[in-house]
């Protein structure tokens, strides 16, 4: 029912626009020629001034604009390009700088261990020799007392023995015929007690 | 009811009647939107050159990519020897595109849908032309009607229709542009007729249909300023670097 109603509708409208045309005769309006010397006239006059202002004032800008622009981001580039280049030979002075300080700082250790070593070395030496120096007279000291310690005993033992005599038998004997004895026991014997 | 969709195109007086001897240079409607359409496009193309900032705003942007469009478009069809011309057929695009798209405001009139405009542009770019082809070649550009590699035989026939092609030029370029425009604003009226005397029940549908139109009007209104200067493009191209 609907559907009906609305094709009637189109129908009858199109029924009315065709009496609309028919009715407003003269077709189109562009081949009615009132107006056509008027239209010329000022689309002379409106494109002749639009073209006259862009092709003189407008379009020379924005063209200069455009290649200021262009040149401004190419110079922009070029030093961006400048910059990266310096900092590239920047950091390499840096990385150069880097190695040679480390290479610095080797030597000096080194010089520094080899002095030290050598400082070390020294005074040892002073102390071994220091230590040499005590020996030899600790040894000395030892050798006199050793060379000296044969006589002592030499002596204790003939009064030892004078006394020993003098209790045992009440007899005194002189002094040297006791040393001949100890001599001659100790120059036999003495290898067994003092082992040289 | 202006249920006529032909009443659109009328052209009408406004203010008093100007006569120069025995023409009537009245200003009218017609003279009302191309000079909206030439100051709107000088409007935005001045703001758009003003200032040059490194990073354009928005109405720079958009100037500056008109000219890449149409200083590419003119590379790519006539070469680097139509330079000099850049300026005229960057304006005709723009006039052209701003009228059509003024047209396209409701109740506006469209200055492109009469052939006596587009014709006048058309004949000025025909006669320009062909003064510009034989001032490069002299009577050397006779020999764009004399196609190379044609038989002997055939060579009457051809040369005929060259020349036929090469006069139809200036009434193939206005009657396109022309006839775009008038069919497109005439099938809108129509169906906007059609929406008020189906009212409320059965308008949705030629509604519809206007909705969709106004979109593939507005596409074929920046085509045809773009064919229009592509055209003038590709006539510039035969009479700068001559092929046959």
């Amino acid at each position: 029912m609907i559907k009906k109603i609305y094709f009637q509708l189109i129908f009858f409208s199109f029924l009315f626009s065709m009496e609309a045309f028919s009715a407003e005769s003269g077709g189109m309006p562009q081949l009615n020629p009132e107006f056509w010397i008027s239209q010329i006239f000022w689309l002379t006059l409106t494109f002749g001034i639009l073209y006259l202002v862009l092709s003189k004032l407008i379009l020379p800008k924005i063209s200069a604009n455009l290649e200021s622009r262009k040149s401004q981001i190419l110079e922009n580039i070029e030093a961006a390009e400048k910059q990266r280049e310096d900092s590239e030979t920047k950091l390499k002075d840096y990385e150069e700088i880097i190695s040679k300080s480390r290479l610095d700082a080797k030597t000096i250790f080194n010089q520094a261990r080899e002095k030290a070593l050598k400082d070390i070395n020294a005074k040892r030496e002073v102390l071994d020799k220091q230590i040499d120096d005590e020996i030899i007279k600790a040894e000395q000291e030892i050798k006199i007392l050793r060379e000296n310690a044969p006589d002592k005993i030499n002596k204790i033992a003939i009064e030892t023995s004078s006394e020993l005599v003098q209790k045992l038998i009440g007899a005194e004997i002189n002094n040297s015929s006791i040393s001949a004895i100890v001599d001659d026991l100790s120059r036999r014997n003495g290898d067994k007690y003092y082992g040289n | 009811m202006a249920a006529n969709p032909m009443t659109q195109f009328n052209v009408y007086r406004i203010g008093p009647e100007i006569k120069v001897g025995a023409f009537d240079i009245s200003f009218t409607n017609a003279s009302l939107f191309m000079i909206i359409s030439s100051v709107a496009i000088l409007l935005i193309f001045n703001l758009g050159s003003k200032k040059n900032s490194l990073l354009p705003n928005k109405i720079q942007l958009l100037a500056e990519l008109s000219y890449t469009f149409v200083s590419k478009m003119i590379s790519d069809t006539a070469g680097s020897k139509a330079k000099p011309y850049f300026a005229f057929i960057f304006s005709l695009f723009m006039f052209v595109l701003f009228c059509n798209m003024f047209g396209m405001i409701p109740y506006t009139f469209t200055v492109t849908s009469h052939i006596i405009v587009t014709f006048v542009l058309a004949a000025f770019i025909f006669i320009g032309v062909t003064v510009i082809g034989f001032m490069k070649h002299g009577l050397g550009y006779l020999k764009l009607f004399v196609p190379s590699g044609v038989p002997a035989v055939l060579l009457p026939l051809i040369v005929v229709i060259e020349i036929i092609s090469y006069l139809s030029r200036p009434v193939s370029l206005s009657v396109r542009l022309f006839a775009n425009m008038m069919a497109g604003h005439t099938m809108m009226k129509v169906f906007g007729g059609f929406v008020i005397s189906l009212g409320i029940v059965g308008g949705w549908l030629p509604l519809s249909f206007s909705v969709a139109l106004t979109g593939l009007e507005i596409l074929v209104a920046f085509l045809q300023a773009y064919v229009f200067a592509i055209l003038t493009c590709i006539y510039l191209n035969d009479a700068l670097n001559l092929h046959h």
